[in-house]
C-alpha cells in the first residue's frame, strides 16, 4: 500500500463518527463577520490606507498623474539612486524625468539585483484597514524577486480605483493562480524580545505613491 | 527530543534560571498588551473566531476529500505531491529530493513541521547542510540551542546574549558579525541581513513549511515578517514544502478569515509585513520545481480522538504561550518538543502518544486557568483536552497509535489518586456513610494537622490545607431550613 493510501485510510477510519451521508457543506460555517470594518467614503478609505501604511513605517506620498514623473525623479534623487529595476509594464513616462538613472530589466539575476539601488512598480490592490499593498506579478509589477532584493521599493497605487477597505474585499479581486506578495510596511522582525524592528531581508525603505487622476 | 525528562523535572531547573524568567516575562508581557489592542480593533473578532473554528472543523471532518482535491490542484499547477506517514519517511523524501538536485546546501524558512520531524539533523546525516534563515531560528542554530517558542524560537535569549552568539558563532557559518557589534536590535538585524544575503543569492534549493494550503486552488500560503521567506520561496530553483495535513483550508475565500485572525493574534499586527502565496510553479518567476510533502506523523491518530482532534485546528499563532502562567515561568524547553506551551501540552501527547514519562506529564503542565482558550483565535478548548488527556493517562483506555486502535494501560504512580477517587465515588454513592464521615470530620477538627504527612507533604509545603467547617453543609441546611433561619 502506498503512503497516500495509508494516510487516506487512516483518516477515514479516524472519522467513523462522521455519518457517511454527511458532505462538507453540512458542517455549518457562519460567515457572520463583517465584510468591512466601518462605513467610509472613498476619500476616507484612501486616508486610512495612508495612515496604516505610515503606522508600519512605509513612507507615503500623494500626487496627481501629471506630477508622478517628477515625484518619482525626486524620490530617486533624494535617495541617490543611480540604477532602478522596472518591470516591462511600467509606463516609460513614469521615468521620463529621470535622466541620470539607468533602467535595469526585470530579467536580472539575484546577484545583479543585489547591486541595484531601487525598484519601481505598480500594484494589484491596496488594503486600507491593514495598510497593505498586494503585487500579483502583472506586467507593471514583474517577477517576485525584483521587489525583494533591492533595498528601496517605490510602489505606485492608483487611488481610489486600486484601494479596497478590507481583506475580504482584496481576496475577491485577486487571482489565486498568480503568485502574490502582500506587503505591509518594510521588512521587520519581532524576534528580539518580541519587539518590532524594521529592516531585515526585504527592502528596508518602502515608499508608496498614491496617485489620483 | 522524546525520552527527555518529564515536565516537572525540566521545569524545576528552568524556574530557577532568573535570567530566563526575566527574558520570558518581558517578552510575553510586551506582546500580550499589543495583541489585546490589535484584536480590539475588530468589532467582529468573536465572529471571525467562530468562523475560523468552523472552517477548520469542516476541513477535519472531510480531510480525505480535501487532501485529494489539494493534490490534484497542486499537480495541475505543476507541483509534485508526496505523502509521508511519519517523520522518517518525510526526512527520506526531502533528502532524496535534495540529492537529486546535486546540491549539498539548502536554505530554510522557519517551519514547525520540519522542526517536529528533525529534518535538519536528518539532512546533516546525509551530508546536506541546512541554513535556518529566520532571525530567531538563526540565533538558535548559531547558539547550538533548542527553540522555545512557536513564533519566536529564541524568546529565551535577550539582546545581549544574542549579540554574544553572533560575535562568536557567525564566522563559523559564513560572513562574520562586525567586531564592534552592539546589542541594539537594529544592529543585530543588520548583521543577520548581511550574514544571510550571500546564502540566499547562492542557494539552489529551499525548504519551507506553509501556514495554509487551499484545497480548491492548490495554493500555499506563507506568512512572515523578515523577507527571508520570500527569499527562499522565490530565488532558488527548487522548493520543497513540508506541511502537516491539517494545514488545509477548503477555499480561497476562507483565507479572508485566517489572514485576519493570524497576524493580529500572533505578532499583534494588523497585517504581517510579508505574505506569499503560490500555486504550483510559474514560468520565469520563482522555482522551476515545486514539491509538496504532506505529513501525517500522528495527525491522523489525533483526528481519531473526538475530543482531542480540535488541537488540529491550531494555526500556530502562539497567543496561548504568551498568556500562559506556566509557560512564562517554565519556559519552552521543558515541554520537550517543537510545540511548547498550552498547545504543545495537548498536541505533543497526541502526536507522539503518552508512552514516555515526558509525554505523559505534559497534560499536567497547566493550572487549567483557561487563559489559553480565551485567546485562541480558533477556539481550541485547551483545558477540556488537557483534562481529557489526564484521564487517559490515569485511567488508561482506548486510543489510536499509528492508525491502529490500542488500549493504553493506566499510568503507574497514580495509584493513590485512583484509590482516593474510588473511595470518593463509593462515599458519594453511599449517602449515609458520607454523612457519618462528614460529622466525624467536623467533630475532630481540632485534631486535624495543618500539613499532610507522607507524600502529601509536598502539596502542603506551599499550600494551606482547607479547614473543615464546624458543621457539615447538609446539617446546616437542614437545621436552618436553607439559611432562612440564619445561624
Amino acid at each position: 500500500m502506498s503512503s497516500r493510501e495509508i494516510i487516506l485510510g487512516r483518516i477515514r477510519r479516524a472519522l467513523t463518527d462522521v455519518p457517511r451521508t454527511e458532505v462538507p457543506r453540512d458542517v455549518p460555517v457562519y460567515r457572520a463577520y463583517l465584510r468591512v470594518h466601518g462605513d467610509r467614503t472613498p476619500e476616507q478609505t484612501t486616508e486610512l490606507l495612508a495612515e496604516n501604511l505610515a503606522d508600519y513605517r512605509a513612507v507615503v506620498h500623494r500626487c496627481t498623474e501629471t506630477e508622478l514623473p517628477s515625484r518619482i525623479a525626486s524620490l530617486l534623487a533624494e535617495r541617490g539612486s543611480r540604477t532602478v529595476v522596472t518591470p516591462a509594464g511600467v509606463p516609460a513616462e513614469w521615468l521620463a524625468r529621470c535622466t541620470e538613472v539607468e533602467r535595469v530589466p526585470e530579467e536580472s539575476t539575484g546577484r545583479q539585483l543585489d547591486a541595484v539601488d531601487s525598484v519601481l512598480t505598480g500594484c494589484a490592490v491596496a488594503i486600507a484597514e491593514t495598510g497593505t499593498v498586494v503585487l500579483d506579478a502583472s506586467a507593471d509589477q514583474g517577477r517576485r524577486r525584483i521587489t525583494l532584493v533591492p533595498d528601496h521599493h517605490i510602489c505606485v497605487v492608483r487611488v481610489p480605483d486600486q484601494v479596497v477597505d478590507s481583506v475580504p474585499q482584496a481576496l475577491e479581486r485577486l487571482a489565486p493562480e498568480r503568485p502574490l506578495t502582500w506587503i505591509s510596511g518594510p521588512s521587520a522582525t519581532s524576534d528580539i524580545e518580541l519587539d518590532r524592528v524594521e529592516g531585515v531581508h526585504g527592502p528596508r525603505s518602502l515608499e508608496i505613491v498614491l496617485v489620483s487622476d | 527530543m522524546s525520552g527527555a525528562e518529564p515536565f516537572p523535572e525540566a521545569a524545576r531547573v528552568s524556574v530557577r534560571n532568573a535570567q530566563l524568567r526575566s527574558n520570558l516575562r518581558h517578552a510575553t508581557h510586551t506582546i500580550r498588551a499589543k495583541r489585546a489592542k490589535a484584536v480590539a480593533e475588530l468589532a467582529d473578532w468573536g465572529r471571525l473566531r467562530a468562523a475560523g473554528a468552523a472552517i477548520k472543523d469542516r476541513t477535519l471532518r472531510h480531510l480525505d476529500h480535501y487532501l485529494e482535491q489539494l493534490e490534484s490542484a497542486v499537480t495541475a499547477a505543476g507541483g509534485q505531491v508526496h505523502w509521508a506517514v511519519d517523520a522518517d519517511e518525510a526526512n527520506r523524501i526531502v533528502t532524496r529530493l535534495v540529492k537529486a538536485t546535486g546540491e549539498t546546501e539548502v536554505v530554510k524558512v522557519k517551519s514547525m513541521a520540519t522542526q517536529e520531524i528533525g529534518l535538519n539533523e536528518a539532512l546533516a546525516a546525509a551530508g546536506i547542510r541546512a541554513y535556518e534563515t529566520d532571525l530567531a531560528e538563526l540565533i538558535v542554530q548559531l547558539g547550538d540551542d533548542r527553540p522555545s517558542h512557536i513564533l519566536v524560537p529564541a524568546i529565551h535569549r535577550n539582546r545581549t546574549e544574542i549579540r554574544d552568539i553572533f560575535r562568536h558563532e557567525m564566522g563559523h557559518w559564513g560572513r562574520p558579525a562586525p567586531e564592534d557589534l552592539s546589542d541594539s536590535p537594529a544592529e543585530l538585524a543588520e548583521a543577520a541581513r548581511l550574514h544571510l544575503r550571500e546564502k540566499f543569492l547562492r542557494a539552489k534549493v529551499a525548504v519551507s513549511g506553509a501556514n495554509f494550503m487551499v484545497a480548491e486552488t492548490g495554493t500555499l500560503v506563507v506568512v512572515e515578517s523578515e523577507g527571508n521567506g520570500r527569499m527562499c520561496l522565490t530565488l532558488p530553483e527548487t522548493l520543497i514544502s513540508v506541511v502537516g495535513i491539517e494545514k488545509t483550508v477548503p477555499t480561497w475565500r476562507d483565507l479572508e478569515v485566517f489572514l485576519q485572525l493570524l497576524p493580529r493574534s500572533s505578532t499583534a499586527e494588523r497585517m504581517n509585513p510579508y505574505t506569499s502565496t503560490w500555486t504550483g510553479t510559474t514560468d520565469g518567476d520563482g522555482p522551476r520545481e515545486f514539491h509538496l510533502v504532506l505529513l501525517d506523523n500522528g495527525r491522523t491518530d489525533t483526528l481519531a480522538d473526538q475530543v482531542g482532534r480540535q488541537a488540529l485546528r491550531c494555526i500556530r499563532c502562539s497567543a496561548c504561550l504568551n498568556v500562559c502562567p506556566v509557560y512564562e515561568r517554565a519556559g519552552g524547553h521543558a515541554y520537550g518538543s517543537a510545540y511548547p506551551g498550552p498547545i504543545g501540552a495537548i498536541l505533543t501527547p497526541q502526536l507522539r502518544g503518552t508512552a514516555s514519562a515526558l509525554d505523559a506529564s505534559l497534560p499536567y503542565a497547566s493550572s487549567l486557568c483557561g487563559a489559553c482558550y480565551e485567546v485562541c483565535p480558533v477556539a481550541i478548548d485547551i483545558p477540556e483536552v488537557l483534562v481529557h488527556l489526564r484521564e487517559r493517562v490515569v485511567e488508561g483506555g482506548s486510543a489510536t497509535r499509528d492508525g491502529a486502535r490500542v488500549t493504553i494501560k493506566p499510568a503507574k504512580g497514580h495509584a493513590a489518586e485512583r484509590a482516593a477517587m474510588r473511595a470518593a465515588r463509593w462515599a458519594f454513592e453511599h449517602p449515609r456513610a458520607l454523612r457519618a464521615g462528614e460529622r466525624l470530620a467536623s467533630r475532630t477538627r481540632g485534631l486535624h494537622p495543618t500539613r499532610l504527612p507522607g507524600p502529601g507533604a509536598a502539596w502542603t509545603a506551599s499550600r494551606d490545607l482547607p479547614r473543615v467547617p464546624p458543621e457539615p453543609f447538609r446539617d446546616w441546611w437542614q437545621r436552618t431550613h436553607g439559611g432562612r433561619e440564619a445561624k
